[in-house]
């Protein structure tokens, strides 16, 4: 049935940003899965999440595009209640920093649902949370938390850094009978494609991919730190040095087959995380690769670029230093390599 | 704590035969059993726990059998009942099948969540139990989700949530009857309040007695009536039920009772209880709902000792024989761990 209705959208390609490719990942759900419904704060506001949503309530109803009272708790929780009884919703909560009122339903309730009650149940529920920083917003409006999600057993985490991935892991996420982080990145938004039309993905599958291919070096990300590596990759192009980009796109469950065969051809590993350095996911990559690798394989230690073990500051010097930028992606890399 | 509870929290009133004028005597007696089985089930636990048999904690309800035999009286095996950490009643009483609570709780893949959730995680969809779990307040969202599915579905089911006194004190229930209300969700919220949250006596806690108060608060009618009443409950309860799939939206639902066992396992916990004496503990016992019914149906002339001792003859016989067949049960096999983790396509 999907098929076909996919079939039947045009067959050419469609410009999109990443803002309008979750906006439409949203208008795909809506029409083509009646069991489909979105609830969380700032739905029915022209600007609360962008260009992401824009006029989903008009085009679906306020019934089944739902925004709420202030109670990210109660809401998510709901969500996977509704959940449980049959329904798919997607949850959206439109700074990530807000829905930590919401870890007892997240990571007590849906991602422990399936196991301990024997996988006779399965929270399918989409919890969209969005990095919204910069901006000089500060400690609370800016935090990337991607890791601690990546750490519970049961939760799939998702973290497109493309414009294809934004709207087609969205759907994949909602299609997926588990519950899933789905965090996109406003810095994202303004990047631009072509989209073809809609294939249904399984989720279960997806995998981290070879965004550009090199031989110099390996870089690994997800998320807006992937955008990152791929622009120093086009910087470094032009003086010869080759990097060899790997998005990671699903952080939890996490498949390092890809990245190890990659660092076993580049022989160095660099790795860019949106979140803090310590215990980030960043340190799980290196783990992961390393433990696979024969000890003598790496030209150079292994190398990490994350933002400073400090809360985002609000003022504008600081706030620059903070955040990791395609020039501290460049350098680290020619750092790595001059060794 | 301002005592609005008045009488109904005093451990020497309502010792007498509780009104059963215009029952029907067969459901009398069906209600009679079925707490009859949940209480004989959980001193079966409590023998198991004591003993070191039951590996994991158990939180017995002894005492407070009339709640869920009341409330279940008029639910259906599509609604979505959600439970807490004490909820072996909740689930017995839509299906009394205690041998596979003894399963479950012994860790065994044949219980109720295939031995992969023990006491605190319950689970029979089929009968409209959606499931129990240990943190407190963590199913009362969850039930106005699935109340809120229930609507957008189109269906009459309801959704259900049996939670403690202790339980208002967790921010997300104020949100959960906020979000009932302004949604107009088909919820039951069903508060047990036993006086006590783990060791503390309310009025250490709160600054009434009266859970109730959140309801007017929220502008969601209620009922409060005595706990240890199964009639009083399940009259109370059918009421709420039908305005709520009549699609009046929220209902809440407090009966005041007390616990026989302690928060945990089989002891009294007169030792570690704030505010809890063994005084109390007798008093609350002669408040036994099972024994008030029983008088009842004896004075009435439907019911006799005789038949009351056949029933205890035969339930004890059914529960021994469902806990060694449990116990002989094999547990889970080695793969289970991870296989449970996602969903099996």
């Amino acid at each position: 049935m999907c098929m076909q209705k996919s079939e039947q959208m045009k067959m050419t390609t469609e410009k999109h940003n990443y803002g309008t490719a979750i906006l439409s990942a949203f208008e795909y759900l809506l029409e083509n899965y009646p069991e489909v419904f979105v609830i969380g704060q700032g739905l029915w506001s022209p600007w609360y999440v962008g260009n992401s949503m824009t006029d989903l309530d008009k085009k679906f109803g306020a019934g089944r595009v739902i925004d709420t009272p202030v109670s990210e708790s109660a809401c998510t929780g709901a969500a996977v209640g509704a959940s449980l009884a049959g329904m798919k919703p997607i949850v959206v909560h439109p700074r990530m920093d807000f829905m930590l009122y919401a870890m007892d339903a997240i990571v007590n309730q849906a991602a422990k649902w399936s196991h301990m009650l024997g996988g006779q149940a399965n929270p399918g529920v989409t919890i969209r949370s969005i990095i919204n920083r910069g901006g000089e917003q500060g400690a609370q409006h800016s935090q990337a938390l991607h890791a601690w999600f990546a750490h519970v057993p049961g939760l799939r985490v998702v973290m497109p850094s493309t414009v294809a991935d934004a709207r087609d892991l969205l759907i994949a996420s909602v299609l997926c009978n588990d519950p899933v982080m789905y965090i996109d990145d406003r810095w994202l938004y303004d990047q631009e494609d072509d989209l073809p039309p809609v294939v249904e993905l399984d989720l279960t599958n997806q995998r981290p991919i070879i965004s550009l291919v090199g031989s110099d070096i390996t870089i690994v990300a997800s998320g807006h730190a992937s955008s990152l590596a791929r622009e120093a990759a086009k910087q470094l192009k032009s003086e010869g040095i080759s990097l060899e980009v790997i998005d990671v796109r699903v952080l939890n469950p996490f498949y390092a087959e890809e990245i190890i065969e990659s660092v076993k051809k580049t022989k160095n590993l660099l790795v860019v995380d949106s979140g803090w350095m310590s215990g980030g996911f960043s340190a799980e990559i290196i783990a992961k690769v390393v433990e696979q690798l024969p000890v003598d394989c790496l030209n150079n230690p292994p190398v990490r670029v994350a933002l400073p073990d400090a809360p985002a500051p609000i003022s504008r010097v600081l706030e620059k230093a903070y955040y990791t930028t395609i020039d501290d992606v460049v350098n680290m890399v020619k750092k790595i390599l001059k060794n | 704590m301002k005592n609005q509870l008045k009488e109904l929290s005093n451990p020497k009133k309502f010792h007498s035969p509780i009104v059963i004028d215009g029952c029907d005597n067969d459901i009398l007696v069906s209600m009679f059993e079925s707490m009859l089985t949940i209480r004989k089930t959980e001193q079966k636990l409590a023998i198991g726990r004591e003993s070191g048999l039951i590996g994991g904690p158990v939180h017995l309800g002894v005492g407070q059998e009339a709640i869920a035999v009341g409330v279940s009286q008029y639910l259906q095996n599509t609604d979505r009942v959600f439970g807490a950490h004490r909820s072996h009643s909740h689930l017995l009483a839509l299906n009394p099948d205690f041998y596979r609570l003894f399963a479950e709780v012994l860790g065994k893949e044949t219980g109720f969540s295939k031995g992969m959730g023990g006491s605190m995680h319950l689970f029979d969809q089929s009968n409209g139990f959606y499931g129990s779990v240990p943190i407190v307040a963590g199913t009362v969202s969850l039930a106005v989700g699935a109340a809120m599915a229930a609507k957008m579905q189109k269906t009459n089911d309801i959704g259900v949530v049996y939670i403690g006194d202790g339980a208002v004190e967790e921010g997300v229930t104020h949100e959960s009857f906020n979000l009932a209300k302004i949604q107009n969700a088909p919820t039951l919220f069903v508060i047990e309040n036993n006086l006590f949250a783990s060791h503390m006596h309310i009025s250490l806690r709160q600054s009434s007695d009266m859970i109730s108060r959140f309801a007017v608060a929220n502008d969601i009618p209620y009922e409060l009536v005595d706990g240890n009443d199964v009639v009083a409950v399940s009259q109370s309860a059918k009421r709420l039920i039908d305005d709520i799939r009549s699609g009046k939206g929220p209902r809440l639902l407090e009966l005041v009772t007390y616990r026989w066992y302690g928060h945990v396992d089989w002891r009294d916990d007169v030792d570690v209880g704030v505010e809890r004496s063994l005084n109390d503990i007798k008093d609350w016992k002669s408040r036994d709902p099972i024994a008030r019914l029983s008088k009842s149906m004896i004075a009435a002339g439907f019911w006799s000792q005789s038949q009351e001792d056949t029933l205890n003859q035969r339930l004890d016989d059914e529960i021994d024989n469902a806990w060694s067949k449990a116990m002989s049960d094999p547990y889970p096999k080695s793969d289970s761990t991870l296989r449970y983790v996602y969903a099996e396509k």
